[in-house]
Formats: structure tokens, sequence, C-alpha cells
């Protein structure tokens, strides 16, 4: 147990990542597969944190990519539920493997 | 060993121990509030790392926007007590031996890597500062991208309201 550093914050932000990752590979339902996406963005912003912190101090850079990275990630997960109530409505079921087939 | 110290490694421990939680287990509603605390501790090392204002933000927008949005979701479209579908042991198995090697991969190449900090005054990251930083029009500025993104809401809201319209049956 070491006082925690850069390297800390990268090794949180990768696991995060990467449990991310496996949670959008395992998943199929496509709620759960929006939660996954939800901490993978969640790892950047970390991770785009960590960098400002101890490498960019003398600017905000990070901070400000994280906060457009939040802004999106709301839209992203608003217009996501919205096609997903959507698919639900006309195929009475949320499962990606049921979802196969376009309008055209 | 101080209480920082410990502070730090309690909130890593529930970030990725909810955030693996919440991608393993079977019940969707568990789920959602697995990733609640798991995005509850990425607030508290934010607050940790003193940028009150996105610890802020990360509470507000994911804590009360998000997560509720998903628990709306799942109310409307899961019938109570379900469990999901077993997944196929094959499938489960090739997901954490990519999973892994991705995540052994990342961390031997930032271990070997070695930082370099820029030289400057540090920047305390108040609510002053990042408002006059981000909305300014030099070359600090990010007001350019701050409009793009307020059409991109714009346009995101819009965009839900004519996808979740209910699309009326011709009766006239």
């Amino acid at each position: 147990m070491t006082q925690p550093g850069l390297y800390h914050l990268l090794f949180i932000s990768a696991a995060l990542f990467f449990i991310g990752v496996y949670g959008f590979l395992t998943r199929r339902n496509l709620i759960t597969m929006l939660m996954s996406v939800e901490l993978i963005l969640n790892s950047v912003n970390l991770n785009f944190i960590a960098f400002n912190k101890y490498l960019w101090p003398h600017r905000l850079d990070g901070v400000f990519f994280t906060v457009f990275v939040i802004a999106i990630a709301a839209a992203e997960a608003a217009v996501a539920i919205a096609i997903i109530i959507n698919l639900y409505r006309s195929h009475q079921s949320i499962d990606v493997e049921n979802a196969e087939e376009l309008k055209y | 060993m101080n209480g920082a110290t410990i502070i730090f490694y309690l909130l890593a421990a529930l970030t990725l121990v909810s955030g693996l939680l919440s991608v393993t287990t079977r019940q969707i509603f568990r789920a959602a509030i697995y990733l609640l605390f798991s995005l509850i501790g990425i607030a508290g090392i934010y607050f940790w790392l003193n940028y009150q204002f996105i610890a802020a933000v990360q509470i507000v927008v994911y804590v009360g926007g998000i997560v509720v949005l998903i628990i709306f979701s799942i109310f409307l479209t899961q019938q109570a007590g379900e469990l999901l579908p077993k997944q196929q042991i094959g499938r489960k198995i090739f997901s954490a031996l990519a999973a892994f090697c991705g995540f052994a991969l990342t961390m031997v190449q930032v271990w070997k890597h070695s930082f370099n900090k820029s030289t400057g005054d540090a920047v305390e990251a108040t609510v002053a500062n990042i408002g006059t930083q981000m909305l300014n029009v030099d070359e600090s500025g990010y007001a350019l991208p701050f409009e793009v993104v307020s059409m991109l809401l714009l346009a995101a809201m819009i965009g839900c309201i004519v996808i979740a319209l209910r699309t009326k049956p011709e009766t006239t």
C-alpha cells in the first residue's frame, strides 16, 4: 500500500474500462449493455481527470473534456433509452438477438 | 499510510467491486443499483482529487439523471422478479479472456511508460477558474465546443421525442 498517485488512478481506470468491455461482450440485454457503456465512459473521464491532476496542472483541459464527455454521455443515454423503449413496443423484448432486422 | 490513502483504497475498492457486480449479476435491477454505487465511488475519487465541480456534475448527471432513467426503463421493459437468461459458458470465458488480455496489455504499457510532468503553476480547479477558462475565446478557451455541445443536447432532445413518439394508427 503506497501513496496513491497517477499509476493507481490509471489502474482503476483501465480495470473499470475492461469490466465494461466484459459486460458489453457477455450481456445480451440492451439496458445492461447500456450500463456497461456508461462504465466505459466513466473510466475515460477518470483518465482525463488523473492526467489533468498529475501531468497538466497548469491548465484545466482535462476538466473541460470530462464535462463535455458527461454531457454527451447524458445525450447518448437518453437517445438509447428512447430507442430501447420503441424497440420494446414493437418486439416485446429488448434482447439483441431478437432485434436483428432493420426497417429497410 | 494515512487517512487519505485509506480513503482512496476504499473508494477504489467500492468502484471496482460494484462495477464488477454490476456486469455479472443476473438481476437487472440489482445491476442498476450496483452501477449507482460504482458511479458514486468515482464521484468520491473526484472529491479525493480536489475536483469538487466535476464530482458534483458526476453526481447530478449520472447518479441523479442517467441511473434514474435506466431504472425507469427497467420498470417499463422488464417483468418483475425475472432473472436475465444464463449466458453460454464459452462466451463468458472468451469475453473474460479478451478483457483480461486487454487489461494486462494496457497495464504493461502504462508501467513501462514514464510520463513527463508539465512545468507551470498549478491552477486550482475552482468553479470560478473553470468558468472563466471554459467560456473565453483566447487559446485556452472552449467557447466553441461549449456551443456545439448545447446544439447536440438540443438535437438529442428533439430526437428522443421523435423516436419515442407513439405512431398513431391511421384512424381518419
